[in-house]
């Protein structure tokens, strides 16, 4: 059976899987019923210096739906936690006294100044949580104010908050980052330069769910107005997934332990995040859409597949997609592929024909009796076609072998590999050995 | 003691209202709006799509899901209206099993097609409380009869007054519809959708409806003729054939006599049912009257036919539904005779290898095949109906034919639409240019 254990920078829990900075980690109500369930560790919901902040009375969240309202990606306006401080110092001790096992990490964002820094973080180590995650992150509301993603998008700032805090504490340190902003290797770059342990990311996506068209207002409306909120959810997993990649292999960065977040919602998420260089994951909008039980599919998931491919424990296959991510200048133009459409699982709809025919190759000949066939003459391997056939595996993309003709180009498949670098359309090209 | 359905012979109220109710409830109620989201979600929006070519008027599948999907069932049903303004009868009485979901990609992929008949229906719902969706165009001054004011007729008027023409549109019974209202099965078509179907068709206007009109007895196909730029029959068939072994005294029937009974029922408690009825036939009609006559409380209900289960022109699916309504369907069973048996009679059957067999029947049913009534002499026939070339040109020069009555087709409501609307754009075209200045 796998070992699901995980040591990240040194906060063990029995798992990979918590539960991120936000409403599902907010009390200790949440964190212990959290831990029951089987969560290995939570981000407690971002703490702030007193009089704490407040929250709008109508509506924090938007989403957007796929089939059946299968919530795909979800928006909140919601700043930091709206308790009193102590409050949540005490809950946070009392959960942590009673759940020694579980990772406990405490999510802070005060204004940006040394001195708010230094003095909360004593408090923080008091309780006994394992460790902070500074939210730079956050990009609605607090931003306004000179915190969350104000600071995530300025790397100097970055650095210098990262420092006083690992100057003011023993506990690891993890700087959470936000996806708002061009090159997420400046932010990672400037936690790693100003001491962090880790970083953890993606925070929110700013944005704007949907307007109403009969008032015209942003949803969610607050008296008929709205501001943008941050993005989470199913859909942001292709952004989360991109960052936590461009970290994990840039010179600059690799090797800083990442706790991935963005879209987590099955094992196969979790492990992919981890696959990308993750330790961690964490998750929040799977949680609040489908309560904490999902954390057992979550472990048994992850368990079963490590177990069917022979991984005895994370470290086993964490980072192992990381060299295979390149740089497109890089990649095997001798490789040629075709797609094949296996005719025994064709239902006939003709998506890949009005998909090839209309906007890209016209590379789908449409026979009598509703048959589709590739013309291989044709067929760029854009693989546009295996992605709207409704059915799996019924449009496969088909490597020629070095030596087969590309009926397209007419020349010879070559067994060597060759990219952009030497290729003689490329004006920069260098000259292929 | 109130009649049960053992009770014998032929007696009304079998059941209690509550029970008739909940038996000619909606057999296939409408979907909400979330399951019809659910629904459409399911529609791969083919590519030159197996469903509308399936569709005999032919109405674009695809997009009017589409159009659910994106929250505009009102738009959806103009998709579906401009095509079949009789789509909220076909959404209700359409086999789409051997049509659009027969066809339908996802029935050859899961056995489970998208369900384009509820869709059809939640969207062309919407539409009915609402205004006419068409206006009508200029007036061309061209004068058309339609003669017959069933789904064939109706959809004729409809397209010929869209078009700008003034339609007078003829029925010989008290009341418009056709077989959507007398003969359609209770259970299709509840709440008398029929009626307000017709009532919302007609309000595009430029039809005036004309009912108690029998064409050769209070009008004749030649007055119509020279009062009219043309004619359309959409007479369907008035006729049935008779069983030809019906001693005095049986209690024997047309099966479409009992379902119109049934259709027009104001009170389902009032309708005499046998406590053993007899139905004879294999199709769409015997059916319904068998389930219905099982509904009312009839205790035991054959159903005869002469030729194998696979000659049986009533789908599998209805086959499938009067076996869950306890209808028992007899196959290769053909009636050699009747005999008076007390109050009802006794059919004798034969069987292919000679064996005969006897059933006690308080009353039978038969539902052996309409036929074409009384016609105009100077029409041609084709196979016992009008014949027709083209969009449902008759013989006879300004004459036009569809539906039932009209030579080829199926047989169906949705059929009998897209004839009529066919030949109201042939008639339509007929008139050339010189009919849009009027004369
Ligand atoms: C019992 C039964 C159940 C059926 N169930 C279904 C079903 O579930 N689904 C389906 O698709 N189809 C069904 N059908 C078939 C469908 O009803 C017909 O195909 C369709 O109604 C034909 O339309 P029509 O306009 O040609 O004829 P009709 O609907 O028969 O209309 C003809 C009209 O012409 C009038 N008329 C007749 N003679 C004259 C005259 N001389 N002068 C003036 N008016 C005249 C009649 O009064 C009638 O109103 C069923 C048929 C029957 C009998
Ligand atoms: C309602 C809500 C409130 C959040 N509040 C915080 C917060 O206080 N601090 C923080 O660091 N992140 C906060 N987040 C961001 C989440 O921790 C997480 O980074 C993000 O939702 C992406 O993960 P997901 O796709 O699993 O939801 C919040 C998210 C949501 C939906
Ligand atoms: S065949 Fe089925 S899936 Fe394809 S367009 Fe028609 S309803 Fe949709």
């Amino acid at each position: 059976m796998a070992d699901l254990r995980s040591d990240f920078v040194g906060i063990r829990s029995p798992n990979p899987f918590w539960l991120a900075s936000a409403p599902p980690t907010d009390k200790e109500v949440n964190v212990r019923r959290a831990f029951a369930a089987g969560w290995g560790g939570v981000v407690w919901k971002t703490l702030g210096l007193d009089p704490h902040i407040v929250n709008v009375n109508g509506p924090r969240y938007g989403a957007i739906w796929g089939a059946d309202r299968r919530l795909l990606g979800l928006n909140n306006i919601e700043l930091i936690t709206d308790r009193p401080l102590d409050v949540n110092l005490r809950e946070i001790k009392a959960v942590k006294r009673d759940w020694p096992d579980r990772a406990m990490v405490v999510s802070l964002m005060v204004p940006c100044d040394e001195e708010s820094w230094r003095s909360i973080l004593p408090l923080v180590e008091e309780t006994g949580a394992d460790g902070v995650e500074l939210n730079f992150g956050c990009p609605h509301g607090m931003s306004e104010r000179g915190m969350g993603s104000a600071v995530g998008q300025v790397p100097e700032y970055i650095e210098m908050v990262a420092r006083w805090c690992k100057a003011a504490t023993r506990m690891p340190v993890i700087v959470k980052l936000t996806p708002n902003i061009t090159d997420i290797r400046q932010p990672a770059g400037a936690a790693k330069a100003g001491g962090a342990d880790a970083v953890s990311l993606i925070n929110t996506v700013s944005s704007i769910t949907s307007v109403n068209l009969d008032n015209f207002s942003p949803e969610p409306s607050i008296d008929g107005k709205g501001s943008h909120g941050g993005y989470c959810g199913p859909a942001v997993k292709p952004i989360a997934l991109n960052m936590v990649a461009e970290i994990a292999r840039d010179p600059a960065t690799r090797g800083l332990p990442i706790s991935g977040i963005g879209g987590v919602t099955t094992w196969r998420d979790a492990a992919e995040f981890m696959a990308l260089g993750s330790g961690t994951v964490q998750v929040c909008t799977a949680a609040m859409t489908y309560g904490f039980r999902i954390v057992e599919e979550l472990v048994a998931g992850l368990a079963t597949w490590m177990d069917e491919k022979g991984h005895a424990d994370l470290d086993d296959f964490r980072g192992r997609a990381v060299p295979n991510i390149t740089d497109w200048q890089y990649l095997n133009l001798n490789y040629v592929a075709k797609a094949r459409i296996d005719q025994s699982l064709c239902i006939h709809c003709g998506r890949c024909y009005a998909a090839c025919e209309d906007t890209s190759h016209q590379a789908i000949a449409m026979k009598p009796g509703r048959v589709f066939e590739v013309k291989d003459d044709e067929c760029v391997a854009c693989n546009l076609c295996v992605n709207v056939c409704p059915v799996e595996d019924c449009i496969s993309m088909v490597e020629l072998a070095p030596g087969e003709i590309d009926a397209r180009t007419g020349k010879v498949v070559s067994p060597d590999y060759a990219n952009w670098t030497s290729h003689p359309n490329n004006p920069a090209a260098k000259a292929a050995e | 003691m109130a009649p049960s359905p053992q009770t014998p012979g032929i007696v009304a109220g079998r059941l209690t209202e509550d029970a008739l109710r909940e038996n000619f409830a909606d057999i296939a109620p409408p979907l909400t709006a979330h399951e019809a989201l659910v629904a459409a979600d399911r529609c791969y929006f083919c590519y030159d799509a197996p469903c509308t070519e399936a569709c005999p008027t032919s109405i674009d599948v695809p997009l009017f899901i589409r159009q659910i999907q994106s929250g505009q069932p009102e738009a959806s049903a103009r998709t579906i209206l401009s095509q079949n303004i009789l789509g909220g009868m076909c959404a209700r009485v359409c086999p789409t099993e051997t049509l659009c979901e027969e066809a339908c990609v996802r029935e050859a992929a899961e056995g489970k097609p998208v369900e384009i008949g509820r869709l059809q229906r939640f969207a062309t719902d919407a539409a009915m409380g609402r205004a006419q969706p068409f206006r009508r165009a200029a007036p061309t001054g061209r004068r058309i009869a339609v003669v017959g004011a069933g789904p064939a007729g109706l959809a004729c008027a409809h397209r010929l007054a869209l078009l700008g023409n003034e339609v007078t549109l003829f029925d010989a019974r008290p009341k418009p519809g056709g077989l959507n209202e007398f003969g359609i099965a209770a259970y299709k078509s509840v709440d008398n959708f029929a009626q307000a179907e017709v009532d919302w068709l007609l309000d595009v206007g430029g039809i005036t409806l004309r009912c108690g009109e029998r064409l050769g007895e209070t009008v004749s196909l030649e007055t119509l003729r020279a009062g009219h730029d043309a004619v359309f029959l959409g007479i369907g068939l008035s006729g049935v054939r008779a069983l030809g072994l019906t001693p005095a005294g049986a209690r024997i029937r047309p099966a479409v006599e009992f379902i119109a009974e049934v259709r027009q029922a104001d009170d389902l408690g009032g309708v005499p049912v046998g406590r053993r009825v007899v139905v004879i036939g294999g199709g769409m009609t015997a059916i319904d009257a068998g389930v219905q006559a099982k509904k009312l409380g009839a205790d035991e209900v054959t159903i005869a036919y002469r030729r194998g289960r696979e000659k049986m022109s009533a789908s599998s699916y209805e086959q499938e539904l009067a076996a869950t309504e306890g209808v028992r369907i007899l196959t290769d069973s053909v009636p050699v005779g009747v005999k008076l048996n007390g109050t009802g009679s006794l059919v004798e059957f034969a069987r292919p290898d000679g064996e005969t067999f006897t059933l006690h029947a308080d009353e039978v049913l038969t539902a052996i095949g309409q036929t074409l009534g009384a016609t105009p002499e100077a029409l041609a026939l084709s196979g016992g109906k009008i014949a027709v070339t083209g969009a449902g040109r008759t013989s006879l020069p300004g004459v036009w034919a569809g539906g039932d009555c009209a030579e080829g087709g199926d047989d169906l409501t949705v059929t009998a639409v897209a004839e009529g609307r066919d030949a109201a754009l042939d008639i339509h075209a007929s008139f050339g240019d010189a009919g849009l200045s009027g004369s």
